[in-house]
């Protein structure tokens, strides 16, 4: 009956940790309290009046009773079983025991040193019991705690894990903005490209105009002359026959042939200036073409000539053509190189005239055009004894924008356009020599 | 009467050829052609000037009509050649410019050959 009573304070004092101080399970705790209570007080009552013993011993029962019952029905107290199996052997000695002093008090006298022995048996197992369930208890404790270690880890694993999946979102986001920012500021670069190329070929289409309307108007004069003079020389051939002068009728029907021979020529002319034209204002084909580059150097050294004639009424320079007249043909862009021509005669005369508004009456402008073969391919040199490159501009004369003229006056594309054209569209160089004051020379090799 | 015909296009001496036949063959005018202004410089230099007159294109390359006929009114001055220049249609800033300079009198281009005859008539009378 002691030591049950004790047995029991400590099973419940174990249960409280489960209860003590948890949100909800007030009442429990309360309950344990008050049975903590029961049993003391039965404890202190059971030694001080041991005559009431037997209702004392029924009531103690009854609280042992209560909470083996709650322990082994109750899940909360699951913890509580482990304690309770290494009392039982004691509590159930000790029942025995008193129900044997109360029946029979001789016979429990003379089993007596049996029963203890029991009972110290009992308490061996007890100790033997706690001392295990206390290793398992801690050995659950340690991997509880490595458990919930594990876990921590986890849930901070996790939680950085959200957070680097928020940000790799946001971040894609953002990268997803500036790339879309990015493709349409190359959108626009790429419309305003086209626009200036586009804006740079009007410009060197409306220089060529005016130069156009001269050489057109040369040869239509031509014909238009020499088909009249035809008229009349025929007039006078009807004449001559009748007359039946046929050594002049001869002479006639030379010089009418000379004549229209001269009004075929003069008809080309004009025409190879209109398809030359229509070839520089419409956009290029792609398509390469068997060109003969003396021609097209000619065309576009006059053309350039003239436009700038027509623009600029005190502008005048000399030009010359050196032309190699065995140079063969070669396939190229014949638009695309007419542009690059162009663009060079016009820089060309552009110097000369710079130059001619400093220089004294001596200084005779001129700017020669020469063809040339070269080892694998065809060699174009556009000089002038202009003004000359400065040393420190000379290697960005290339670049895009890149221009000496004022505002407006030109686009700073022509001869990146004509880099581009030589060196990527033809697979060839574009080199440029220059002195100051004494001239430049810019010179082109096509690859056959 | 002599006449000078500068002009850059070759093909203007056989058009006046053909042009002037009649009065070629009849020795009434006769012409020297110069390709360029440096050209007719040349030509006046070596040839006696007094009965020429100068037909000058003024768009050439090299030394322009206009150069060529200040040259030629401070150069040879008495009594100086007459000079009658070809200026484009509707050029007035080269014809003003011509005139200033002393141009004896303009034609413009295309060169219509019946006026030009007339003029030649007026000045040879």
């Amino acid at each position: 009956m002691l030591l049950q009573t004790i047995l029991v304070i400590i099973l419940l004092l174990n249960l409280r940790k489960e209860t003590k101080g948890k949100n909800g399970l007030q009442q429990w705790d309360k309950l344990i309290i008050t049975a903590i209570c029961i049993s003391a007080a039965l404890f202190v009552l059971h030694n001080v009046f041991l005559p009431v013993g037997g209702l004392l011993i029924m009531l103690s029962y009854g609280v042992t009773a209560a909470v083996i019952y709650t322990v082994y029905t109750n899940t909360l107290f699951t913890s509580g079983r482990a304690l309770l199996n290494a009392f039982w052997p004691l509590f159930v000695l000790n029942f025995i025991e008193d129900v044997i002093t109360i029946i029979d008090k001789p016979f429990y006298k003379s089993w007596r040193n049996y029963i203890e022995g029991a009972e110290l048996l009992a308490l061996v197992w007890m100790i033997a019991m706690l001392i295990i369930n206390n290793k398992q208890k801690k050995a659950l404790e340690k991997e509880r705690l490595i458990n919930e270690e594990k876990e921590k880890e986890y849930r901070i694993t996790e939680h950085l894990k959200a957070q680097l999946e928020i940000q790799v979102q946001e971040r894609t986001t953002e990268i997803t903005k500036q790339k879309e920012e990015l493709q349409k500021t190359l959108h626009e670069l790429e419309s305003t490209q086209s626009q200036l190329i586009h804006a740079e070929k009007m410009a060197s289409l409306g220089e060529l105009t005016a130069g156009i309307a001269h050489e057109i108007q040369n040869p239509l004069n031509f014909v238009n002359n020499f088909s009249e003079i035809n008229g009349e020389l025929l007039e006078e051939m009807k004449v001559a026959i009748e007359n039946q002068d046929y050594e002049e009728v001869k002479a006639l029907i030379s010089d009418i042939t000379e004549n229209e021979k001269k009004i075929n020529l003069h008809g080309k002319r004009a025409d190879s200036i209109v398809k030359g034209m229509l070839q520089h204002s419409r956009t290029s084909t792609g398509q390469k073409e068997l060109t003969d580059i003396n021609a097209l150097c000619d065309e576009c050294m006059r053309l350039s000539y003239h436009g700038l004639r027509a623009k600029d009424k005190t502008f005048n320079a000399g030009f010359e053509t050196k032309f190699d007249e065995q140079l063969s043909k070669i396939n190229v862009l014949p638009q695309e190189i007419g542009r690059v021509i162009l663009n060079l005669c016009n820089n060309a005369f552009y110097a000369t005239n710079a130059k001619k508004k400093t220089a004294g009456n001596d200084y005779k402008p001129t700017v020669t055009i020469k063809t040339a073969a070269a080892d694998n391919g065809v060699e174009i040199r556009v000089h002038d004894n202009g003004s000359g490159i400065p040393q420190q501009i000379i290697d960005k004369i290339f670049q895009p924008f890149f221009t000496t003229k004022p505002t407006g006056q030109g686009t700073g594309l022509g001869l990146s356009m004509s880099y581009d054209i030589i060196t990527k569209a033809h697979n060839g160089t574009l080199q440029v020599e220059s002195q100051e004051n004494i001239g430049t020379t810019f010179i082109i090799n096509l690859p056959y | 009467m002599n006449i000078l015909v500068v002009d850059d296009e070759r093909d203007v001496q056989t058009l006046f050829e053909q042009r002037f036949r009649k009065e070629i063959r009849s020795n009434e005018l006769t012409f020297a052609f110069a390709f360029s202004g440096e050209e007719a410089l040349a030509y006046l230099n070596q040839h006696d000037h007094g009965s020429v007159l100068i037909l000058s294109d003024i768009n050439m390359p090299g030394m322009s009509g206009l150069e060529l006929l200040d040259r030629i009114k401070k150069n040879y001055a008495v009594p100086p050649p007459k000079v009658m220049m070809i200026t484009a249609y509707g050029d007035a800033e080269n014809f003003n410019t011509a005139k200033s300079l002393g141009a004896d009198d303009f034609l413009t281009k295309p060169v219509d050959f019946a006026t030009l005859k007339d003029k030649l008539k007026t000045i040879e009378s």
